[in-house]
């Protein structure tokens, strides 16, 4: 039952550790809580689905087609509503994102219908026992791909001159713009991974749990922050590290205190967390924003 | 001179108020629409309170209402009490659990006191739904009496839609007074600069906390009278989409000014109603008002930029 209850909180956590890398890593360089990272990660399930419903891909195209896609949005997310109102207030540009939010949600409702929807049968997970604990085909894909998606930011955040000149604007708007790198340049390609990376999420997840609808997206967003800031803004360690812990904090209450209360749980953790340790286990920089 | 004048515009128009349900008197789905106003006008003004004047970011106003509708819904049904017994305690329910939303804001701002709050509004709803021996679950609290006094009984819409008013009234008298007082400046001065006020000797703590405080006051109230006149509330009327559209009115009214919460509440309340034929059309259009004005006009349709303005007017004309 632990063992079991365990490894659903590492997969559901490896997922988290996604969406909050995608957000950490706007919230970086643009110092704003994206509140449409959720819906981009909806936004993203909603294109895997597509995908695989009318194109028959498989789970490795549906994957990187709606990847690709929701990076494009992503752009175009930038594009409306951020890139209006660069350098005014970020509660602005927060209020600004909830405004996207709503009418994304809205949008797919329209287009998509509010029902749960689930994926074609080839989708569908097997199990396998592996003594007493039971491991299905989707959680080794989850933990495949979310590895190879996090060892991949991290070279290119570290190793390749988009990820330096992002993490010098990271650290300084200003500095950066005199060492010549375009802060708008880096801004959009902060955009478009986090939205490949909230759309790899959305997919996983969705078809971890054979069910998409419009609403999986609030959740998702406030877990990505609730995950972000557990582990500490603006660090991937500390975002792996939080979704982690989320997942098998929340998985182990569902199991053992009651399946109700489960989101319950994530939100209290973040109000504990917030008030103990404002910059989060791994953060460094204050959160004292306004 | 100036000031006359302005006193006889606003004396006008609360006669003019009072007159509208003879006109629109017919219709009840019109005078429906109207107590609907006048209940967000108290809910976006409290909301004001804390977001406008102290500038802390409250996305979980929603459940300050929803706490203060149970609260007096529970005591009605189950202890038998009368409506106007159960204001004081849903008012002290909604204040209390609004000191305890507010808490996080002595250690975190902006974006990230927004999050929190919106957290615990989430608690909120999950506690609603899970506590099924006090609220009754999803299944939500049928058969809320109505409100009487010395045997008459507030369950037209006419009575309620005066009742409303005074509420709405007294909401607006007080924060009126209290935007003028030193608590009020204390709030401004604190939502400028957190650092310059405390170094001015206002103990923002206590001063946050005492918005919240206020602000739950009015939203359990509104909850209050809010439960008595539908007579049916569950968990899906307090949702975070309510909080949005709270925050919504006083944005898009104008942020730290009590006229722009009132047009806030009322374009909000009435264009939904007029725009039914664009179906779910209209919520993205909102999403949509939410960022245009973010982007365009960010201080609000009657922002408190319009009242410094003023401010310097009178003093200059004398």
């Amino acid at each position: 039952m632990f063992w079991q209850q365990l490894i659903n909180g590492l997969t559901i956590g490896l997922v988290y550790a996604l969406t909050a890398l995608g957000f950490t890593l706007v919230y970086s360089v643009l110092r704003i809580v994206n509140f449409a990272h959720g819906s981009m990660y909806m936004v993203g399930a909603f294109f895997g689905l597509t995908l695989a419903k009318l194109l028959h891909a498989n789970l490795f195209f549906a994957l990187i087609g709606s990847m690709l896609l929701t990076s494009l949005l992503g752009l175009m997310v930038d594009q409306l509503a951020f890139a209006p109102i660069r350098g005014a207030s970020p509660y602005a540009a927060f209020l600004s994102s909830l405004g996207v939010s709503i009418a994304l949600t809205i949008i797919v409702q329209m287009i998509w219908g509010t029902a749960v929807q689930s994926f074609p049968p080839s989708f569908h997970n097997q199990s396998y026992a592996l003594g007493s604990v039971s491991v299905s085909s989707m959680q080794v894909v989850i933990l495949i791909v979310a590895v190879i998606l996090l060892a991949g930011l991290y070279m290119w955040v570290q190793h390749t001159p988009v990820g330096l000149a992002m993490r010098a604007v990271a650290h300084s708007l200003e500095v950066s713009r005199l060492m010549g790198v375009n802060p708008n340049t880096i801004i959009r390609w902060a955009m478009a991974v986090s939205g490949a990376l909230a759309a790899a999420a959305g997919v996983l997840v969705s078809v971890y749990y054979d069910a998409v609808m419009p609403s999986i997206g609030y959740v998702a967003g406030l877990k990505a922050f609730t995950a972000a800031v557990v582990g500490g803004i603006g660090s991937i360690p500390g975002s792996v590290l939080g979704g982690v812990l989320l997942g098998v904090v929340e998985s182990l209450a569902a199991s053992y205190i009651s399946s109700g209360y489960k989101d319950a749980i994530a939100f209290t953790l973040l109000v504990v967390v917030l008030l103990a340790r404002p910059n989060g286990l791994l953060g460094r920089s204050a959160t004292q924003k306004m | 001179m100036s000031i006359l004048k302005s006193r006889w515009i606003r004396w006008l128009g609360i006669c003019l108020w009072l007159l509208l349900p003879l006109v629109v008197g017919r219709s009840p789905y019109a005078l429906h629409v109207l107590i609907m106003v006048t209940l967000y006008l108290v809910l976006a003004q409290g909301l004001n309170l804390v977001l406008g004047l102290a500038g802390q970011l409250q996305l979980g106003h929603a459940a300050l209402f929803g706490i203060g509708a149970y609260a007096a819904a529970l005591l009605m049904i189950d202890l038998h009490w009368s409506f106007w017994a159960v204001l004081l305690p849903a008012a002290a329910a909604a204040a209390a659990f609004a000191l305890l939303v507010g808490l996080p804001s002595l250690r975190v701002a902006g974006d990230y006191l927004g999050i929190v709050t919106l957290g615990f509004g989430e608690i909120t709803r999950l506690v609603l739904i899970n506590w099924m021996d006090l609220t009754r679950g999803p299944m939500g609290l049928p058969g809320i009496p109505s409100p009487e006094l010395f045997g008459l009984s507030f369950n037209g819409k006419h009575l309620f839609f005066y009742l409303i008013t005074l509420v709405a009234a007294v909401s607006w008298f007080v924060m009126d007074r209290l935007t003028v007082s030193k608590f009020g400046l204390e709030l401004l001065a604190l939502r400028a600069d957190e650092r310059v006020a405390e170094a001015l000797g206002i103990r923002t703590g206590r001063a946050k906390l005492g918005a919240f405080a206020l602000s739950g006051v009015f939203a359990g109230l509104a909850g209050a009278f809010y439960a008595v006149y539908i007579s049916f509330i569950s968990p899906d009327t307090f949702l975070f989409n309510d909080s949005v559209v709270m925050l919504a009115m006083v944005v898009i009214g104008g942020m730290g000014s009590l006229v722009g919460s009132a047009i806030g509440a009322a374009i909000l309340t009435v264009a939904p109603e007029l725009l039914r034929f664009l179906g779910d059309w209209r919520l993205v259009l909102y999403g949509a008002l939410l960022t245009f004005m973010m982007i365009y006009r960010p201080s609000g349709l009657w922002g408190i930029e319009r009242r410094q303005r003023n401010t310097l007017k009178l003093t200059a004309g004398g």
